[in-house]
């Protein structure tokens, strides 16, 4: 079984976003950038089917500037096999992402895309879905346990209310949740191999695609501002206060 | 503007976050349709027409939409978008997994997590885990979005008699199968519906003491119950109850955080609640920039306090 992970590199979970002054977007300049959280638990997981014999190869692949190789180089360093940089200036939006990445489906042909189930700059939460779609495969998004089982996988999904188990054919695109792995902090011997591991630049353009965004942004802007609070001395103030406010 | 909404249901009732997500809809100008896919879904189709604003129920009852599966779901609705200009679900697991593959094979961008329906074309959402506000112009043929609910008000039910049609299904093969699903029941209210949130961290250190601690104070409360992403982690809360960026986002009259340090993936799920109280032992924690009473205690102590004022 091949696998085929899409990788962004975002703002670090850690990073605090300012906003650019003329209200146009965030400010990413000497920012500490990573690989998507997401993406992170993506790759140890084709990692792990690959250690455990299920999976031949793990291919990573990112939509982006140069810079987006150090999202690559992060998966690499966890173990993922090679990595593919399609370049693209700008803004790309989750459906370009998704024709773009079902072209390399098309080239690499892989028996299951993992994705991450959403980009923590964007917060789309769609690239995956969007891909099966295109693509014409079943999907499990937010999934917090995958199992191969012969030509099948069962995945188990993070659901409102719960949990829900399904059972998809290969090929299979899933995107994955929080809870189901811990990435590996990589070794410092496997972050030097990765950067003799094989990374392929392509350009966006070489694919047909195109890359221009259907929706524009009017303005990024700064969510309202909560009132400062105050501290209480002790929990008769608190109940007093809540009974005050009226939301007692 | 004719507008589909795709209802959250559970065959009997019609959930909370469809009625808000059909003020959204209603937002837009022009006629509301909503679509009930489920198998015995009559009553939640009955229940929808019940709404006020509501052009037509469409209902689809077959056994392929039993589990809520994308595939299914999403011929269905492609088989009835070519009536429609937008498409509209709110922002549940159910709207985030099945949204974008309608959007993808419409050929249209989809606009995620619509806090403010500003015009026909253009629409606020938060993006960088509410860290900023994203205004957009979308001037795609079909507008495709899902809906933060907790950013509007529920559509009442007024009674309407609206009429309900039965749709035709589709039949199409599905290369996902449904095997089992594990619901937790509870009589507490719903996260997204709550009127009153008591939300633990890590601090309560195991699943009994977080059940024990919390439990007496939500029902005094009449509460949901919540928690950060490290109780649920550390198995003191089931997934379903984690609030932030990557949880629930919630906008309760009263959002009680106890033991929870307040990251910024925490803050995006709950900062837009009414009122916050955060009680915290450690006087720095960056829950207390957002509360709006903060009490700095030992949580194991003033629980029981709390609970003992209300008396
Ligand atoms: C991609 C990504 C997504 C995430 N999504 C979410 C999300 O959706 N929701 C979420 O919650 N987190 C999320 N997180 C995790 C988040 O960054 C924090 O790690 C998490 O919220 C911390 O949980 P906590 O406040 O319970 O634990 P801690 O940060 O460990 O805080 C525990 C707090 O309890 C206090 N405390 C300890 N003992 C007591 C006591 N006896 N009485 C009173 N106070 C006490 C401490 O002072 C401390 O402030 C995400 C992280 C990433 C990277
Ligand atoms: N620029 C990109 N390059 C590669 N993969 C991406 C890119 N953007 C998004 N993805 C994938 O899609 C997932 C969801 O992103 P999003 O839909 O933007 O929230 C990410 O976790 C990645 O796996």
């Amino acid at each position: 079984m091949k696998i085929l992970v899409p990788v962004k590199l975002a703002i670090d979970s850690n990073a605090k976003p300012r906003l650019k002054a003329d209200r146009s977007g965030i400010d990413l300049a000497n920012v500490k950038l990573s690989i998507n959280p997401f993406c992170e638990i993506a790759v140890e997981e084709a990692v792990r089917l690959r250690e455990a014999g299920k999976a031949t190869e793990v291919v990573v692949v990112s939509v982006g500037v140069g810079k987006a190789t150090d999202a690559i180089r992060s998966a690499l360093a966890i173990g993922a096999d090679r990595g593919i940089l399609i370049e693209a200036e700008g803004r790309v939006e989750p459906l370009t992402i998704a024709k773009l990445l079902a072209k390399v489906v098309e080239e690499e042909k892989p028996d299951l895309v993992l994705t991450g189930k959403q980009a923590i700059d964007d917060d789309s939460n769609q690239t995956g879905q969007m891909l099966a779609a295109l693509l014409d495969w079943p999907q499990a998004t937010f999934a917090s346990q995958v199992e191969l089982d012969g030509a099948e996988l069962v995945v188990t999904r993070e659901v409102d209310g719960g949990h829900q188990t399904l059972r998809l054919s290969l090929p299979a695109l899933v995107t994955t949740d929080l809870r189901l792995n811990e990435p590996r902090y990589p070794s410092l011997p496997n972050i030097m191999k990765a950067k003799k591991k094989p990374v392929e630049t392509k350009s966006a353009e070489t694919y047909g695609v195109d890359l221009t965004p259907r929706l524009s942004v009017v303005e990024v802007r700064e969510p309202a501002a909560r009132k400062a609070g105050i501290k209480v001395a002790d929990a008769q103030e608190l109940v007093s206060k809540l009974k005050a406010v009226g939301v007692l | 503007m004719k507008t589909l909404l795709i209802a959250d249901h559970d065959n009997q009732t019609v959930a909370d976050a469809t009625t808000k997500a059909l003020t959204a809809a209603r937002a837009l100008g022009g006629e509301v349709d909503i679509l009930v896919a489920g198998q015995g879904a009559q009553s939640a189709a009955e229940a929808s027409a019940k709404l006020q604003g509501v052009a037509k129920v469409l209902l689809a009852d077959a056994e392929a939409y039993a589990h809520r599966l994308a595939e299914p779901l999403a011929a269905l609705v492609l088989s009835i978008a070519p009536g429609y200009d937008a498409i509209v679900a709110p922002a549940s697991s159910a709207g985030k997994n099945l949204l974008p593959r309608i959007a993808a094979r419409l050929d249209v961008m989809q606009v995620s997590d619509v806090t403010k329906v500003a015009g026909p074309d253009t629409f606020e959402h938060p993006i960088y885990a509410g860290n900023a506000i994203e205004v957009v112009k979308n001037p795609e043929r079909v507008k495709v979005f899902t809906v933060r609910t907790a950013a509007f008000a529920a559509t009442p039910a007024d009674g309407a008699s609206t009429p309900v049609e039965a749709v035709a299904v589709p039949v199409a093969e599905s290369r996902a199968t449904f095997v089992r699903e594990e619901m937790a029941k509870s009589e507490r209210p719903e996260l997204g519906s709550a009127k009153v949130i008591v939300s633990g961290g890590r601090a309560l250190g195991s699943a009994e003491k977080f059940n024990e601690v919390l439990l007496p104070l939500a029902d005094m409360l009449g509460a949901a119950v919540g928690a950060s992403r490290a109780a649920v982690d550390a198995g003191y809360a089931p997934n379903d109850f984690q609030v932030g960026q990557t949880g629930k986002i919630v906008a309760p009259e009263l959002y009680i955080a106890l033991g929870i340090s307040g990251a910024i993936q925490h803050l995006a799920g709950m900062k837009d609640s009414k009122v916050i109280v955060a009680v915290n032992k450690d006087e720095e924690a960056p829950i207390f920039q957002v509360a709006d009473f903060g009490l700095v205690a030992d949580l194991f102590q003033a629980v029981p306090q709390i609970e003992a004022a209300l008396g």
